[in-house]
């Protein structure tokens, strides 16, 4: 009898624990149904903070920043002894689909590391606080922030978030490999390219791919199928942005890729892209940047680390990983010039506030200290990212030149006129991507030629905005 | 899905004779069926039956849904990427379950006539008891271009690289192969079972009768293997037709879509293009389409008879 009911209590016990889990999972209505108190405007005089405790979460994806961003949390933790600020960090392609269920489940944190390019899908959802009001009311300086970083996450007299990065794009190179093609940085810094016939810039990668045999890609008897390394790599057909991909020398052709920020239409079937990306696609079938096929999921940067090419082309974010993991010497240069110059991306970060945060004048107050000159100065020393502020880029310069770092080729790309173009926000931008995004593929991999696909493309994402 | 698919437990227990239940029986049969019923009813038939309202309107999870009838099933009507997904789909399952189902076969008559070691049997199902996201990125990186040691093996060997994962021509070739190396095991474990079940005296008549092990394999080990077989098919085909973590892992549906199969097309709809009501469609007619699968298999293979 004893173990009879024994039994039975713990079966019960399992039955009610799951049905407790289950509780949990049922999916809840997203709280953008409500209406919550977020999306008042703030009272003229700022409201009695939540009485007691309040715990904030904040996320963010790039583990290189979390460390800079706990120091940032704990002075302003000291500064506010009644907020606890939580920080948890996610790789960019869990970031996304779990804050987005979070905020479905209503358990999205209060304050989170934002996107251009995720943002206005957000925002149309009225899934972000508007801080324009909190801006005007504690009279924040929007001048602090370098040209233009600000204007990014306004839309409409609403604002999304306040700038805390920037980055630019330039070339890598592995010094031993240079050298070895008797290539001067004088050369390297001076390129010239244009999608014809690739300018200086195509010839220097002709002459730093190399085959087993040591003949370089001038050489008539160099043989394409054994190539030791490749003259740049680049991480991938870049989806529908390229950012590190192509937009760096589509851009200098005077291509844009939609007419304006927030605009309608998008111009992937210019001719000035299309032979560009065809050029990029020829490279390629020759040797001379790395093909597609072999650029495998661990990125281009895990290749170039591992001695595969001369050149590569990222962000500035990542001189923190060639600073760790390559092996050899190597360093920056600026980007070749194309007909109009030379061109980067100029993207930024930001951070938003979630409409389902229960303490929206906590968030907010973290969410100005994630913007202010004193958070942006301990993430500067921290020597991992610009941040958005000049005296943030200062001591982030000082901080890459203490670890013997020069990365001028990023700074000095920034700073120069029309040097820059910006992140091309719009809506839909996902659908954009899952069109895009295999087309760009498919000519790299040499199926078919831009020319033929790229129109057709454009057409089904220009009809998104019908 | 166990649910409908009985013969593994009654093969299990052959030689039970019909008789009344005692109550007490009952009463612990229930108990124990009560946990696995209230997830079933939790995690399966409750979300199943909210599914089908939900593939009636237009929802981005986040704004309130809205009910536009039968316009979701309208558009998968024209969809050409849910027509790439159909075929990507029947191709993997075409590339996946005969060539494992064969495999599994093979290893689970020489398990059955010529192993009985213990660590062989544990060995071959070890792949089945990774995490299927290990299994993912082992792969993802022994198959490497670069870095991969089945690559730089080949090219050591003075051969070229192979991108298995790279290109469209390979890729679902590649991930029907990293699924294999994963399930054959456990596959062969259950063929294992099912063979433990035929008597030694139906081999012992046929080797009198002068039979070889080729012929008893065909004549005898086959036909009585049956219901196993069938239950081991429908359940492989059903998973096969669900693959998804070695692609959320390994290729994302790339190269070009090449593996964009109906489950990873559903959780891109869901959840990176906000087309909640259109990914449950989606689900709907995979799920459809998997009922009548398996009704037409366990027909054409008598799944509800047995020789023995």
């Amino acid at each position: 009898m004893y173990r009879r009911s024994l039994a039975l209590v713990s079966l019960l016990t399992l039955l009610a624990v799951l049905l407790a889990a289950c509780g949990g999972a049922t999916p809840t209505q997203a709280p953008a149904a409500q209406t919550p108190a977020a999306q008042q405007a703030p009272a003229a005089q700022p409201p009695a903070p939540s009485a007691g405790q309040v715990t904030l979460q904040y996320w963010l994806w790039d583990a290189n920043q979390l460390p800079a961003y706990q120091q940032c949390a704990n002075v302003f933790m000291a500064k506010n002894p009644n907020i606890k600020i939580e920080i948890t960090q996610q790789g960019w392609g869990d970031y996304w689909s779990n804050l987005q269920t979070g905020m479905v489940a209503g358990t999205a944190p209060d304050v989170f590391t934002n996107h251009l390019a995720k943002y206005p899908e957000f925002a149309s959802k009225g899934q972000l606080v508007d801080i324009e009001p909190y801006v005007k009311r504690d009279g924040v300086d929007l001048s602090i922030y370098l040209p233009g970083l600000a204007d990014l996450w306004a839309r409409d007299g609403k604002r999304y978030g306040l700038p805390k990065d920037w980055d630019t794009i330039a070339i890598v190179y592995n010094k031993n490999a240079l050298d070895a093609a008797g290539v001067t940085l004088d050369e390297l810094n001076n390129a010239t390219w244009n999608p014809e016939d690739g300018g200086t810039f195509g010839q220097l990668l002709a002459r730093l791919t190399v085959d087993e045999n040591g003949r370089n890609a001038l050489d008539p008897a160099f043989d394409k199928t054994k190539i030791k390394q490749y003259g740049l790599i680049i991480n991938g057909a870049g989806e529908a942005y390229g950012q590190t991909e192509w937009s760096w020398l589509a851009y200098t052709t005077g291509w844009k890729h939609v007419d304006g920020l927030y605009g309608t239409k998008y111009y992937f079937d210019d001719p000035r892209f299309i032979k560009t990306i065809q050029w990029y696609a020829d490279m390629m079938a020759q040797g001379k940047i790395m093909p597609l096929e072999l650029v495998s999921s661990l990125g281009g940067a895990a290749a170039f680390n591992a001695g595969k090419g001369a050149l590569h082309a990222n962000g500035s974010w990542m001189i923190g990983e060639f600073a760790n993991n390559a092996t050899f010497p190597f360093g920056f240069a600026r980007l070749p010039k194309g007909p109009e110059g030379r061109k980067s991306m100029f993207n930024g970060l930001a951070d938003s506030i979630w409409i389902g945060t229960k303490h929206v004048e906590e968030a907010w107050q973290w969410a100005k200290f994630l913007a202010s000159p004193e958070c942006a100065n301990i993430v500067g020393d921290a020597g991992v990212v610009f941040p958005a502020q000049q005296s943030g880029v200062e001591r982030a310069l000082a901080a890459y030149q203490k670890r013997g770092l020069d990365v001028s080729a990023f700074t000095e790309q920034a700073l120069e006129p029309g040097g820059t173009f910006l992140f091309p926000v719009t809506d839909h931008a996902s659908e954009i991507v899952s069109i895009i995004s295999p087309v760009m593929q498919s000519i790299m991999l040499g199926q078919a030629k831009a020319a033929d696909v790229l129109p057709a493309a454009n057409a089904e994402v220009n009809a998104l905005f019908k | 899905m166990s649910l409908q698919v009985s013969p593994v437990p009654r093969l299990a227990l052959p030689s039970r004779p019909k008789r009344r239940w005692r109550r007490r029986e009952v009463i612990w049969a229930a108990l124990l069926i009560l946990p696995s019923l209230v997830g079933f009813i939790a995690f399966y038939a409750i979300p199943a039956v909210r599914g089908v309202f939900i593939s009636f309107t237009d929802w981005d999870l986040l704004t309130q849904a809205k009910w536009i009838g039968l316009e979701n099933y309208q558009r998968l009507l024209k969809d050409p990427e849910f027509r790439n997904a159909l075929k990507v789909t029947f191709y993997y399952v075409l590339l996946n379950i005969p060539l494992q189902t064969v495999l599994a076969t093979v290893i689970a008559v020489m398990m059955a006539r010529l192993s009985t070691s213990v660590l062989i049997r544990a060995v071959l199902i070890l792949p089945w008891l990774m995490p299927s996201v290990v299994v993912g990125l082992l792969w993802l990186w022994l198959m490497d271009p670069n870095i991969g040691i089945i690559n730089v093996t080949l090219r050591s060997l003075g051969l070229s690289t192979i991108p298995f994962l790279n290109v469209p021509a390979l890729a679902m070739p590649s991930i029907a192969l990293i699924n294999i190396w994963q399930y054959v095991g456990y596959t062969a474990l259950l063929l294992f079972a099912g063979l433990q079940s035929i008597p030694g005296s139906v081999y012992e008549a046929a080797s009198i009768d002068g039979a070889s092990e080729t012929q008893m394999f065909w004549k005898v080990t086959l036909p009585l293997l049956r219901p196993v077989m069938v239950f081991v098919v429908v359940t492989s085909v059903i998973g096969s037709f669900q693959v998804f973590d070695t692609i959320a892992i390994t290729t994302k549906g790339g190269p070009v879509n090449a593996t964009k199969v109906l489950n990873w097309y559903i959780y891109e709809q869901a959840f990176s293009r906000f087309n909640m009501g259109y990914a449950t469609a989606i689900s709907m007619v995979l799920f459809l389409m998997l009922i009548v699968i398996s009704a037409i298999q366990m027909r054409l293979l008598r799944a509800g008879e047995s020789d023995l």
